[in-house]
């Protein structure tokens, strides 16, 4: 290939460094450095070398963002040389993520939140307020080092609103701002003090019955040594003793199910990623949880970031994985600190790296962040992300457990999951498969948000009613009626205040025709403008989907369309034709779509039309 | 030669429509259901590239799939039942192409016409064509205006013309990724176009919407080979189809061989009028697949100087 890079287009020293943080220094001329190799001083020989670092193109186009709050054709210039890849494709992966910013940008942006959770709790009122006392979004502050944007949910739904602040520099920073007001927000923008940092509460804290969430109850995120005192490191000790078949078996027999949506049994991926003779395995764990109204993970790897690295080691330990990614997404600056101090510690501390625990077994674990696209927590899109491909899904077959990450056996799994595997070690799978029910073992994280008095992440047993859990948070906030419930976020379905006494297991909901998905019980008052809240999700799988098939790509669009006819009320011959239109497009990206998201696209929205009744 | 030299391929069976076939292993649906001589639409399939199943016009029913596969891509296994022209398939085969050609212009899609009208599909259900965004390009990744749903939602936008040898409009573009792929790493390792930007704003666009002269093209024009739906087009197709004056049935192609290098590339020169309109290259051919060269696809105007001396 011909490296052709934009005429004229010069990085400047701070975007050089910039990416030098992140790539090292060039080394020779091949990648930007000096040509003097060889003996006529015109040898480059890392062409290969630098091309095979393309998985570092994320974290590069992050560390030019980070810098000077875009990605200048100087700085794509020099991150093209530096990988050996064309402008064109790595613009193409830039414009992929909402994040990132390819035409000039102040260096500090705000994004506000204008979600389903966010817009029970009065985002739309401070939103407008943004607007009339500082400007349109998009548009600057008056010095021009200023804007804001709205943003698709941040994970911050126990605490909405929230919004996300980031400063680029020499010193970038970013922090969330949750149960923030429009006086804040517009501080942030100003670049003064928007009050402290968030705090998260856990309405169950001191429940001794809580297994997943036991440390997480403490106020902040725990060190390696309190950790250790508190039972850590246990399980690996004894995940050494069974043996990766040993522990692989007692996976299997707590029939411990993916909780990222797919509920997907967890041994039966180990095992097949186990036995795959092709060589490494990876190991990823998805934190990438943008499913509107979820936050489990956050609070996990806030708060108990060791337990995440642990149940990450014995997974590798039984699936024989020497390196693991865990891909956050980008909207969570905290909990990537927390988790990368944790890495930091355990590392020094022999708990990852060529010996983990003197057990001669070697691991260890990259975080990887996300930088906007809700698609990239899909199984395989990980995968092309993590490989700085744009997240697009892969078809499947071939599944991640033969061909995954850079085409390699690898096991994917979500935090929650994870967590669940020092349990199942420590105490046997027979007996961690004793709570919960016969298809649905152990217990749960549910994120309750919106207009429920407590919100919160809660964690119950399997089986456990959506009414008992809805009563245990509280009910609706203010004595009002509930007027419905959205179980599994936007790709989730509406719950009618009748289907409370449904069981919250795997099976039972899956005969009730919803789903768990991630764990959201969005509670919905009668106050809510259910029309509205509906154009929201349509929004959001319009804005979300990667666009490479079209059930999704367009169908998302039509369906956003009649939502919007029907709530203009300027239907194209009638409510029944439009809702038609919603229940055809719908049919055809459920069947049609590459990946869950088209296939689940539309779920919600028919479910309201369906279940709720609504323009009807 | 080499493959001569290969190991013999194993047979598999599956039933299709009930219908029992034998295919080689590794090979596809849409294989096996041309073997049969089952029709099956296709838009972004390409013979001579690897399937990008982007377009989902070939999805069929696996019997035991949750979801529908795209035949192109998918590999026929034994024991294998598919269904090519069940309920379920027609459905989304006809959403599929509503709602491309309710956002798309297929005016240059020879195939459309019959699907459409094989699978009863009606694009004007859903309003309106929107008329063409100039700012396509550089629309904010993950955000939109909200519509009213008054008009349907297009790709249209302006025609880039901004060199002499050919055309990009993208208003006919269904985002087949084959240009992509041509351009890259399949054939020319040229890469100068990727697709940018993401769902229905998602384009074929060079580095931050550059011009073509001032991207990494070469001009070798095996992205408008590989273009299913005329969005990538000779200047000399497009002026003629501006006209009014492009007669395929008038024209004539003279299979020759490229006079300018030591390769011998096949080239298939369209002539209307007596003078060359379009030069491609045979698909089936050994060394080029549809490829060529800046010199072999557009390195014609000498054979037409007629008033040369």
């Amino acid at each position: 290939m011909d490296l052709h890079l934009v005429p004229g287009a010069i990085p400047t020293t701070a975007e050089r460094l910039a990416l030098d943080s992140v790539l090292g220094p060039a080394v020779d001329g091949w990648d930007g450095g000096t040509r003097l190799q060889g003996p006529e001083g015109n040898t480059a020989s890392s062409g290969h070398a630098s091309r095979v670092r393309r998985h570092l193109l994320l974290p590069a186009l992050w560390a030019l963002q980070e810098r000077i709050g875009w990605i200048s054709p100087g700085g794509l210039n020099e991150l093209c040389s530096r990988l050996t890849l064309p402008p064109a494709d790595v613009y193409g992966v830039a414009t992929f993520y909402a994040m990132l910013a390819v035409e000039p940008r102040s260096a500090r942006v705000v994004h506000v939140c204008e979600d389903i959770a966010c817009k029970c709790v009065g985002s739309d009122d401070l939103i407008a307020q943004i607007e009339e006392r500082f400007g349109a979004e998009g548009e600057l502050s008056d010095d021009g080092s200023a804007t804001w944007y709205r943003s698709p949910c941040l994970g911050q739904c126990d605490r909405a609103p929230a919004a996300l602040v980031s400063d680029a520099g020499e010193e970038p920073h970013e922090r969330t701002l949750a149960l923030t007001t429009a006086v804040a927000v517009l501080e942030a923008l100003a670049g003064g003090d928007p009050g402290p940092a968030p705090v998260t509460v856990l309405p169950q804290a001191g429940d001794p019955a809580l297994r997943l969430l036991r440390r997480a109850a403490s106020t902040r995120s725990v060190s390696l040594d309190e950790y250790r005192a508190q039972g850590g490191y246990a399980a690996l000790r004894r995940a050494v003793e069974l043996g990766p078949e040993g522990v692989i078996r007692e996976v299997k027999e707590s029939k411990l199910q993916g909780r990222g949506g797919a509920a997907f049994p967890t041994g039966v991926k180990w095992e097949a990623v186990a036995r795959q003779p092709a060589r490494p395995h990876y190991l990823v764990c998805n934190a990438d949880e943008s499913e509107p109204g979820t936050f489990k993970d956050r609070v996990i790897m806030e708060r108990d970031p060791f337990a995440l690295i642990e149940s990450m080691t014995i997974a590798a330990y039984a699936t024989g994985c020497e390196h693991g990614y865990v891909y956050i997404r980008g909207e969570y600056p905290e909990p990537q600190h927390a988790l990368q101090s944790a890495l930091d510690e355990a590392r020094v501390r022999g708990y990852l790296g060529d010996d983990v625990m003197g057990e001669r077994f070697s691991f260890d674990i990259e975080i990887r962040k996300g930088a906007g696209a809700y698609i990239c927590g899909e199984e395989t899109a990980i995968f092309e992300s993590i490989e700085g491909n744009r997240g697009e899904p892969r078809n499947k077959p071939p599944f991640p457990v033969v061909e995954g990450l850079f085409g390699k056996p690898t096991v994917v799994n979500n935090v929650e999951t994870l967590v669940n595997v020092p349990d199942i070690v420590l105490r046997s799978g027979p007996s961690y498969a004793e709570t919960g029910t016969e298809g649905s073992t152990g217990t749960k994280l549910f994120c309750l948000c919106g207009h429920v008095e407590r919100p919160g992440v809660y964690e119950v047993p399997f089986g456990t009613t959506l009414r008992e859990l809805y009563d245990l948070a509280g009910g609706v906030m203010g004595g009002k009626e509930l007027q419905c419930i959205l179980m599994g976020g936007a790709a989730g379905g509406f719950l009618r205040p009748d289907e409370l006494d449904l069981p919250l297991t795997f099976e039972a909901v899956r005969e009730a025709k919803t789903t768990l998905g991630s764990g959201v019980v969005l509670v919905l008052d009668e106050t809510v403008d259910l029309p509205r809240l509906l154009m929201r999700l349509a929004a959001f799988f319009r804005n979300e989907s990667c666009g490479q098939c079209v059930p999704c790509r367009v169908g998302t669009v039509r369906q956003q369309e009649a939502l919007a006819r029907l709530v203009s009320g300027k239907t194209a011959g009638g409510v029944q034709k439009e809702l038609a239109v919603i229940a055809e497009v719908g049919q055809c990206m459920r069947d049609a779509s590459i990946c869950g998201l088209g296939q689940t696209a539309s779920s919600a929205i028919e479910s309201a039309i369906g279940r709720l009744g609504v323009f009807s | 030669m080499s493959e001569l030299l290969l190991a013999p391929k194993r047979m598999i069976e599956l039933e299709i429509d009930g219908q029992s076939v034998r295919v080689f292993e590794g090979e596809t649906i849409l294989g096996a259901c041309r073997r049969l001589g089952i029709d099956t639409p296709t838009l972004c399939y390409g013979d001579t590239l690897e399937p990008a199943n982007a377009c989902r016009v070939c999805v069929v029913e696996v019997e035991g799939a949750r979801v529908l596969a795209p035949a192109c891509s998918r590999k026929a296994e034994a024991g294998m039942k598919v269904q090519t022209d069940s309920e379920r398939v027609r459905h989304s085969r006809k959403m599929v192409l509503e709602l491309l050609a309710s956002s798309v212009d297929l005016s240059t899609t020879d195939e459309i016409p019959g699907y459409l009208e094989r699978y009863d599909a009606q694009p004007e259900r859903f309003g309106p064509p929107a008329p063409p965004d100039p700012d396509r390009d550089r629309k904010r990744t993950g955000h939109h205006v909200e519509p009213d749903g008054q008009t349907a939602a297009t790709v249209y936008a302006p025609v880039k013309i901004d060199n002499e040898l050919y055309v990009r409009d993208y208003s006919k573009c269904i985002l087949c990724y084959k240009c992509v792929d041509a351009c890259g790493e399949q054939f020319q390792n040229t890469f100068a176009i990727h697709v940018a930007g993401r769902g229905f704003d998602a384009r074929i666009s060079t580095e931050y919407v550059a011009e073509l002269p001032d991207s990494a093209c070469v001009y070798c024009g095996n992205c408008i080979a590989v273009c299913p739906t005329g969005a990538l087009m000779f200047v000399s197709e497009h002026a003629l189809r501006a006209e009014g004056d492009w007669r395929e049935d008038d024209q004539t192609v003279t299979t020759t061989v490229c006079p300018y290098c030591g390769v011998g590339c096949n080239l298939e020169l369209h002539v209307q009028d007596n003078t060359i309109v379009k030069v491609t290259s045979p698909d089936d051919h050994d060394i080029t697949r549809g490829n060529l060269c800046i010199k072999g696809r557009f390195g014609f105007q000498h054979v037409q100087a007629r008033d040369a001396p």
